[in-house]
């Protein structure tokens, strides 16, 4: 075992990995609760560079790629621009505390039972490990089955992709000849 | 517990992907504009696409499927970001503001 060679590797593992949990929980807290939207830009960001860490945790350095590649270049980046031709902060408090406390109580309340019970349904379930494993998971047999299994998804996709595109460029003209 | 196996336990994944989903949740009722919104979204998405890798990397016999599904919500975000983000534009340029409470009108 070459693992056990070079000392500490496996506390050194374990670091890494609660680096990448605090990560993605700190950046989705900064995401839900920052008052100026640019800063939860960036802390969907740091959620999502803690996801790729956790992706590769999972065994998949593909995904853990294409969620920096995608999310990180792409998607937060796209938000940016919004931000930037629109006012997006949150307007000054013009509901009363009173409401404040009560509105906020109220979802924190849903979102910690949904908290509470999605993870008391993972912790608890039924889950079996598999027998055996088909594949080995690697990028190649990813590409044999986008094209083999998945080829009409993967198509479709495109399609998607293809109209959304033309789909934002219709939407943002039309608004552009009406003002 | 054992530090070093930290990575090989499934219920972790499982609770940060719960988190994730109500902190998603929690954004989605607390935000009071269009993009903040969005943002809660992208939240909810992320959840789903590390609770599926998580169930594919431990209970699925062929761990090609769950790679391939989060590669398409991957895609599919991709397209609701563009979309979602023209369909603000335009909201801003007539409304002159995305906050959720001053888009009250309807035509039609």
């Amino acid at each position: 075992m070459t693992a056990a060679a070079f000392p500490f590797t496996d506390n050194l593992v374990a670091g890494v990995f609660i680096l990448a949990v605090t990560t993605t929980v700190a950046g989705a807290l900064i995401a839900a609760l920052s008052t100026r939207i640019i800063r939860g830009v960036a802390g969907l960001m740091v959620c999502c560079l803690g996801l790729a860490g956790l992706y590769y945790f999972l065994r998949s350095p593909f995904l853990a790629l294409m969620e920096i590649l995608i999310y990180v270049g792409a998607v937060c980046v796209t938000i940016i621009f919004g931000v930037m031709l629109s006012e997006p902060d949150e307007p000054a408090k013009t509901e009363k505390p009173v409401h404040a406390i009560l509105w906020g109580g109220a979802s924190l309340l849903v979102s910690l039972m949904i908290f509470w019970g999605v993870s008391r349904l993972s912790l608890h379930g039924a889950w079996t490990a598999p027998a055996a494993r088909v594949t080995d998971g690697s990028i190649k047999a990813i590409g044999v089955s986008l094209l083999t299994s998945y080829s009409m998804a993967f198509e479709l996709i495109s399609l998607v992709l293809l109209v959304a595109i033309l789909g934002a460029l219709v939407i943002a003209r039309m608004g552009r000849t009406k003002a | 517990m054992n530090l070093s196996h930290l990575h090989e336990q499934p219920g972790i994944y499982l609770v940060v992907a719960a988190f994730l989903l109500a902190a998603g949740i929690y954004g989605l009722i607390r935000r009071r504009t269009l993009i903040g919104m969005l943002i809660a979204g992208e939240l909810i998405f992320a959840a789903a696409s590390l609770n599926i890798m998580t169930l594919n990397r431990f209970m699925a016999p062929d761990p090609v499927v769950g790679q391939v599904f989060v590669l398409f919500i991957m895609g599919l975000a991709a397209a609701e970001v563009a979309i979602a983000l023209s369909i603000i534009i335009a909201v801003y340029r007539n409304y002159r503001s995305i906050y959720s409470k001053d888009l009250s009108e309807m035509k039609g």
